[in-house]
């Protein structure tokens, strides 16, 4: 019996975690609460066991995630022992950086891409692991399993090390970072099937449920918080939602579904017509705009 | 077959299950750039349900920007995904894309065409369990073709689906696409690629990509999608090899717990099963197979796991963990094949860092041999290799490894080497075989070794090597020195063309390939030789330097003695003894040496032997009295 391409895939995920902790001095895993990151925290644990991940996770935070991630993020930590790190980035947090005032370009650049450069410089860590999947979007579909960033944190696309076999080479020049993609070779479907098949715990939002949100330009916003922008005569209403990627909740677009059970989330993904990054207000800001983020530094 | 069926009809959880056992299929695409490459993925992943509604969107926007297809969509606008690729209209890198079906998940490497970038495939194909080799039909076998064949032959990949495409533009005519199937498998054969399935199709109009096409009804084997989802994905044999574990991380939670991770290479372990740790050599017996869901009975290869063993030994990374009774090769010296992926040309001599499985050595060129022609597999002169070259190469580690040869295992058998300063991945190759067998593989030393051999022979052995241009006088002075030895007492064996050529060597020709071969035989038989005590005697021309020093490698330090046998080539040629020359002069005899076949001589001979004028017996005493001289007959 040939192992399954679940089999495969994290096995193939747990090499590349422990590759990193045997050649790296300083390895971080980048915890964002969505479903990738639970599926990586998952095969953290199974590629140390009994030890814990021998590694801190970091929460680059932007004070904009829904409730419910938060609420997950501190149940994680507590439940696997681990140590937490929530970085925020002291200048957005001066300036009161949110999305309804700035717009999301400055937003996510100010909180997110020069918060993780921050975060990695304040602690130092020569490596750290993402849950980002080649099958997202074109320019992660050739970047490396290890890719390196230069002292800006910038990626050079021309420059990259080839990858063969499942021999990675994780040796950096002086002031250079690696970003890891253990979850290279998943798919959205693989990581909603791995996460049926264990029993992962994710945050709810994924799941169907009356929710209240108010639609905009074609895209349903959830009013999570107190802090959300109603425009004149705007008025929040239930409507059943889930949300197929998570981020900040103003930025999140929903996607009306009655999929409130995983079997049934699989089940709408196997019919679903548009590709998982629709939601996800940051890629229409400028066309090849995820690549030209990448070159600056983002994630 | 329909790709992602909706399991609304069937037991939700049976079909979730069915969908959690899916197995996996690595393949790469390869063709030129007008073949159609791009339009092929777009259109599996079309096929495949696997393009969404936006995406298809979008690519429509993109196809009106800069699409070649008309009105229609540009598929390979899918899948070329770096914006300045985009308008450049080429792919230049790997790109992996990701499909499936119900039955499969696949794994695309999408590798290109360009011609400079034999990199990105041999990078691609090192991770494919298959390769789909795309030919124009309208164009047929060309170069490039060729070299996608090849270099999909150096990585290892046995399985082919040619696709001819653009059938459309053929009129889907059955002769034209048999012509080609024709012309390819005989070409295939040569470059041991047998396992092949033949699919005529149109990528562009969707022709037996999923379904039979209707223009094609003379065709009757499987589609496209029909022909990756049958394919079997397991190396057989893989899991029925001898247990490989290269050590990838010792886990050291706490004083009473130490467990050894890795990823199993090939083979299959349990508890209770004896291993044995290399290159050092000890045994020990696993006691665990651990998990965080538990122990398990069993774990086979490509499974990533935790071990630990009965009592207590010194292991870390970089160790291989082998079954006991059939433990890898342990060696510090190489015959391998180099690819250069750097811009800095390699340099034989200098300290590179090597990585294999999970061991990281320094290690040097120690000789490249020669550079293989990408297009035509022939082998040329260098002194270096360029980025995009291939070579056979020698070499030399700073401290042995456990391994297997990359036939045998891509896992114990691949390598990259990176360059110390700038830290790049400058090359990768494969281990073909150990130059110097490291006889300290076993920690047990054999009872009757060479030196018991030797002792009750009352002699030193060592390989007496003669070398020169034919009729130079090899074989009678091979031949008195092997009389007077005899007198002597000493027990001898003359190896030459005669006693070898017609036996061992008999499936040899004369080709510089067959040459090159029949001294590697040569070699190892002088060597075994040796081992079993025995003075050897080897009269062959052995015209290149690079065989005779991996002769003189096999052996240990002082029992290669090399006799250069030298006579002008017009003597030799004068005398023609046995007609050879006269022959080789009229074009008869192909790659004769000295006519058109060069003859490397020794820089530094043990002996230099003028037969130009001198008599043979002289000759055969100045040979007693060197092997006095250097102390190996008393």
């Amino acid at each position: 019996m040939a192992l399954t391409h679940l089999q495969r895939l994290e096995a193939e995920s747990i090499h590349i975690l422990r590759e990193v902790v045997a050649e790296c001095e300083r390895p971080v895993m980048l915890y964002s609460i969505g479903k990738d990151s639970a599926v990586m925290l998952r095969l953290a644990g199974k590629a140390f066991h009994p030890a814990p991940p021998p590694f801190p996770l970091l929460h680059v935070d932007t004070t904009w995630k829904f409730r419910d991630m938060y609420a997950l993020r501190d149940r994680m930590a507590r439940e696997l022992g681990m140590e937490l790190l929530v970085w925020h980035n002291p200048e957005a947090m001066a300036r009161g950086i949110n999305p309804f005032d700035h717009g999301s370009q400055l937003h996510t650049d100010l909180w997110k891409t020069q918060g993780l450069k921050q975060a990695l410089d304040h602690h130092r860590f020569d490596a750290a692991f993402g849950g980002a999947r080649r099958d997202e979007e074109k320019s992660r579909a050739k970047e490396r399993v290890f890719s390196f960033r230069n002292a800006q944190h910038r990626w050079d696309p021309k420059a990259q090390r080839p990858e063969l076999w499942n021999l990675y080479n994780a040796r950096k020049r002086p002031g250079e970072s690696i970003r890891v993609f253990p979850l290279s070779n998943w798919t959205e479907l693989d990581v909603w099937l791995y996460i049926h098949q264990e029993d992962i715990p994710v945050v709810p939002l994924y799941f169907a449920k009356e929710r209240p949100v108010v639609e905009r330009g074609g895209t349903l916003l959830m009013v999570d918080d107190e802090r959300f922008r109603l425009a004149p005569g705007e008025v929040p209403v239930m409507r059943k939602v889930r949300f197929r990627t998570l981020g900040c909740y103003p930025l999140s677009g929903a996607i009306p579904s009655e999929a409130d059970s995983l079997p049934a989330i699989i089940r709408e993904l196997l019919a679903a017509r548009t590709s998982e990054r629709q939601g996800r207000m940051i890629d229409f800001d400028a066309s090849a705009s995820m690549e030209q983020k990448k070159q600056e530094g983002y994630f | 077959m329909r790709p992602a069926a909706d399991p609304a009809d069937a037991d939700i959880e049976a079909g979730l299950a069915r969908q959690e056992r899916k197995s996996l299929l690595r393949f790469i695409t390869c063709g030129s750039v007008d073949d159609g490459k791009s339009t092929l993925i777009g259109r599996l992943l079309f096929e495949a349900h696997t393009l969404f509604e936006d995406q298809l969107r979008a690519v429509e926007a993109d196809s009106r920007k800069w699409g070649t297809q008309g009105s229609d969509i540009d598929y390979a606008l899918l899948v070329d995904g770096l914006a300045a690729e985009r308008e450049q209209g080429i792919t230049i890198d790997v790109a992996y894309r990701y499909f499936s079906t119900e039955r499969r998940k696949f794994i695309v490497a999408d590798t290109p065409g360009h011609e400079q970038y034999t990199r990105n495939m041999i990078t691609g194909a090192s991770t494919a369990d298959l390769a789909v080799i795309l030919i124009d039909a309208r164009k047929g076998v060309l170069t490039q073709t060729r070299r996608h064949s090849h270099l999909v032959s150096l990585i290892g990949i046995r399985k082919l689906v040619l696709a001819i495409n653009k059938m459309d533009l053929v009129d889907y005519a059955e002769p034209a696409f048999q012509r080609i199937v024709g012309q390819y498998r005989d070409f295939a054969h040569q470059i041991g690629l047998d396992d092949i399935t033949a699919i005529p199709l149109s990528a562009l109009k969707g022709d037996n990509i999923l379904a039979p096409s209707p223009h094609m009804p003379w065709y009757r084997g499987p589609s496209l999608l029909g022909c990756l989802e049958a394919a079997e994905v397991e190396e057989p044999g893989r899991r029925q090899a001898p247990l490989r574990l290269p050590v990838q991380w010792v886990n050291r939670p706490n004083p009473e717990f130490r467990g050894f991770a890795g990823t199993i290479a090939s083979g299959s372990v349990k508890p209770g099963d004896r291993v044995r740790i290399q290159p050092s050599g000890h045994t020990a017996t696993v006691a665990r197979v651990v998990a965080a869901d538990g122990d398990l009975p069993v774990a086979v290869a490509g499974q990533a796991i935790t071990l630990t063993l009965d009592g207590e030994l010194d292991i870390s990374r970089g160790d291989v963990i082998s079954d006991a009774d059939h433990p890898a090769e342990v060696a510090e010296q190489f015959s391998a094949t180099l690819v250069w992926m750097a811009e800095a040309p390699m340099v034989p001599g200098r300290l590179y860092l090597l990585k294999i499985g999970t061991r990281t050595v320094n290690a040097t060129i120690s000789h490249l041999k020669y550079r293989v022609s990408v297009d035509t597999l022939e082998r040329l002169a260098a002194r270096t290799l360029e980025l995009n070259e291939i070579g056979e190469v020698n070499l030399a580690l700073d401290r042995p490894i456990a391994f297997d040869p990359y036939l045998t295992s891509r896992e114990m058998g691949g390598f990259i080497l990176i360059d110390r300063q700038d830290c790049n991945t400058v090359g990768a190759g494969m281990l073909r075989f150990a130059l110097r067998r490291s006889h300290n593989i076993h920690l047990q030393a054999l009872d009757v070794d060479k030196a018991a051999r030797a002792a009750l022979k009352h002699q030193r052995p060592f390989v007496l090597w003669f070398t020169g241009m034919s009729g130079a006088g090899k074989s009678t002075i091979a031949n008195l020195v092997e009389c007077e030895l005899l007198a002597m007492g000493r027990h001898t064996y003359l190896l030459d063309g005669d006693n070898v050529r017609h036996g061992l060597n008999r499936d040899l020709g004369f080709t510089e390939v067959d040459r090159v071969e029949n001294i590697r035989r040569v070699a190892e038989v002088a060597r075994l030789m040796v081992d079993a005590g025995l003075i050897v005697i080897t009269a062959f021309i052995s015209p290149f330097r690079a065989e005779r020093a991996l002769a003189r490698s096999l052996l240990a330090e002082g029992e290669f003695v090399e006799v250069h046998v030298d006579a002008p080539l017009g003597v030799v040629e004068q005398r023609d003894v046995k007609g050879l020359y006269k022959k080789a002069r009229r074009g008869e005899i192909k790659n004769f040496t000295g006519i058109d076949s060069p003859y490397e001589p020794p820089l530094a001979p043990d002996l230099r032997l003028d037969t130009g004028s001198g008599r043979a017996d002289g000759a055969a005493q100045a040979v007693i009295a060197r092997l006095r001289e250097l102390g190996l007959l008393d």
